[in-house]
């Protein structure tokens, strides 16, 4: 068992999911301010001279290396398989199991805070949603998609864990739409087509965050570390799918919407990933949340606009391979 | 040029722009557009059409709409009738347009209409909303103007035998009242009973649709005469005591809403002539 830590003067941070272009704009931002040490589950990632980097496999015992070799006291969990790889049984392992075996780590090594990336998707689609959901909203993803478990049960592993070992200060973030350069989300493919399909009568309201901006975000939890808890992250600024499409020179394709089976099935037969089965629910309708507590705890505002954000996108168009 | 855009062009008048310039306007994001995706031009677009039905097919008379504050939270309680919304949309009309004070109303609609195509789109532009608590306090917070029909489908899917017969409050906006300390201004509305006339209800058609109900009833609305009776706004202590207590303040708004209906009655001019 490792010795306790005693006061060392500045936290050593471990940031997984490195190769991602969220994980690296953190790690810029908190590099020079606090030793770093980046793992990915995709391959070991040059980053820089002073930071050591890994290839992992959380299922496998050499994640417990990482710790043996490196004082770890933050840990900012990013890498997660993201919703358009794999089939549902291999991301729940990864992201699930895998992430429980991190977090025993955590505890194992006396980590003393542990940031984790949720998503605004655990909240669900579903057209009795409020708008502007807080963080206390309960969470209906997986009775709407089996797609969506490994997200929901990612989130719940982490709440146990926020609230069994407090130690941990534990705080788990629900950004919304995250979009920007190098991003490759479902959302971030999708605004990158040049077609893109539109759900017969139905455009809801959504948001968007820069990813400069998401990555600032994490950058100011690791100022106040003892605030844990759940946290939704969204600008104040709401804008209708189909005028994202508009704005981000995209052709809208009108898609059947009724009866929703085969707007589903169609999605399923096309494997198209920009706008997967299980995510079409989110092209129908609105899940607006309230990113009013974490602006206040942090004192967090982004400072990029939904416009500057559609530019990215409008511009990318004119590049002559996408 | 966007379908908006030449909507806005045909229908908005001038005097319609400078009625709703007029209109205190919540915050809205960088693309014009609230939360719940309510937008400056969809609700102007949306009164356009809507007020030419108001003035010239159902030829709506308002009493009382100086009762509607001209500022800060205010709850709009209304009997519900005749199968379509038309009640909800009548009144907000009344409230956008009050020459005493124009508001944005915020009109509760049922939780089905998000799911209907189009139909739920068109309703969140012009600023309604799924009944849902959460949305109401949210936007009672932002001291605005709330339309709620506490009989919900019960009211609106009655049949014609039943007009002008409360049927049950539900008490949710009696205790957003409380919370939030908003008055509420009880509505009658008279007419909108015989806009659509129903005999009859296929519940099992109602079933298999997912619909909450499906009436016997003509095609079409009848140009039948409106009377809104805005009666004097109403508060209550923000001390819930108990749940009887609750109920108790429901039946005295329900008391008044039947007073307004009786009075509207009397001062409607003929049924359609």
């Amino acid at each position: 068992m490792p010795a306790k830590k005693t006061g060392k003067k500045k936290p050593t941070v471990l940031v997984t999911g490195a190769a991602g272009v969220l994980a690296q704009q953190t790690i810029a931002r908190l590099s020079g301010k606090y030793p770093i040490v980046a793992v990915d589950f995709r391959r070991a990632v040059e980053i820089g001279p002073d930071i050591p980097s890994y290839k992992v496999d959380f299922l496998k015992r050499g994640l417990e290396d990482v710790f043996r070799q490196h004082d770890i006291d933050t840990v900012i969990h990013i890498g997660r398989i993201g919703t358009d790889i794999g089939g549902k049984f291999f991301r729940y392992n990864a992201n699930v199991i895998g992430t429980q075996k991190l977090y025993d780590l955590c505890v194992k090594y006396k980590v003393n805070h542990v940031v984790v990336m949720s998503s605004y998707f655990v909240y669900g689609a579903s057209p009795y949603n409020p708008a502007l959901l807080d963080e206390d909203t309960p969470l209906k993803a997986s009775d709407l998609t089996l797609n969506l478990i490994d997200t929901v049960e990612l989130e719940n592993l982490s709440q146990i864990y926020l609230y069994k070992h407090p130690q941990l200060n534990m705080q788990i973030l629900r950004p919304t739409n995250i979009a920007g350069p190098g991003v490759r989300n479902n959302i971030g493919r999708l605004l990158s087509l040049r077609w893109a399909p539109v759900l017969m009568g139905f455009n809801p309201v959504m948001q968007f965050i820069h990813v400069l901006d998401l990555a600032d975000a994490i950058g100011l939890l690791l100022e106040k570390p003892k605030k844990a808890g759940i946290y939704n992250i969204a600008p104040n600024d709401w804008v209708p799918y189909k005028t994202v499409l508009s704005e981000c020179n995209i052709h809208a394709v009108p898609f059947p919407s009724v009866p929703t089976g085969l707007t589903v099935s169609t999605s399923r037969l096309l494997k198209w990933k920009a706008f997967p089965s299980y995510l079409v629910n989110y092209f129908k309708y609105p899940v607006i949340i309230d990113g009013g507590k974490f602006e206040r705890t942090f004192g967090f505002k982004p400072a990029r606009s939904l416009e500057e954000i559609f530019t990215h996108y409008r511009e990318l168009k004119k590049e002559p391979w996408v | 040029m966007g379908v908006k855009t030449l909507l806005k062009k045909a229908l908005v008048s001038r005097e319609m722009e400078e009625i709703f310039d007029r209109v205190p306007k919540e915050a809205v994001g960088s693309y014009g557009y609230d939360p719940w995706g309510a937008s400056l031009e969809g609700s102007k677009i949306g009164l356009a059409i809507f007020k030419r039905f108001y003035d010239h097919y159902f030829r709506v008379q308002t009493f009382g709409i100086e009762n509607i504050p001209k500022a800060g939270r205010v709850l709009v309680i209304a009997n519900h009738s005749g199968q379509l919304p038309l009640d909800g949309v009548m009144i907000s009309i009344a409230v956008a347009t009050n020459p005493n004070g124009p508001r944005a109303p915020r009109a509760m609609i049922e939780r089905f209409f998000p799911t209907v195509p189009f139909v739920g789109n068109f309703l969140n532009e012009v600023g309604s909303v799924i009944g849902d608590p959460i949305n109401c306090v949210r936007m009672l917070e932002r001291d605005e103007c709330v339309i709620v029909f506490p009989e919900g489908v019960r009211g609106s899917g009655k049949l014609y035998s039943k007009r002008y017969q409360l049927q049950r409050f539900g008490h949710g906006f009696m205790h957003l009242a409380m919370q939030t300390g908003a008055p509420i201004v009880p509505v009658g509305v008279v007419g909108c009973e015989e806009t659509m006339p129903s005999i009859a209800n296929i519940k099992p058609l109602a079933r298999i649709l997912g619909l909450p109900y499906v009436p016997v009833t003509i095609p079409f609305p009848l140009p039948a005469r409106v009377v809104l009776s805005f009666g004097e706004p109403l508060s209550f202590p923000r001390e819930v005591i108990s749940e009887e207590h609750v109920a108790e303040n429901v039946e005295k708004v329900k008391e008044k809403i039947r007073a307004l209906i009786k009075q509207g009655l009397e001062q409607r001019k003929g049924r359609f002539f």
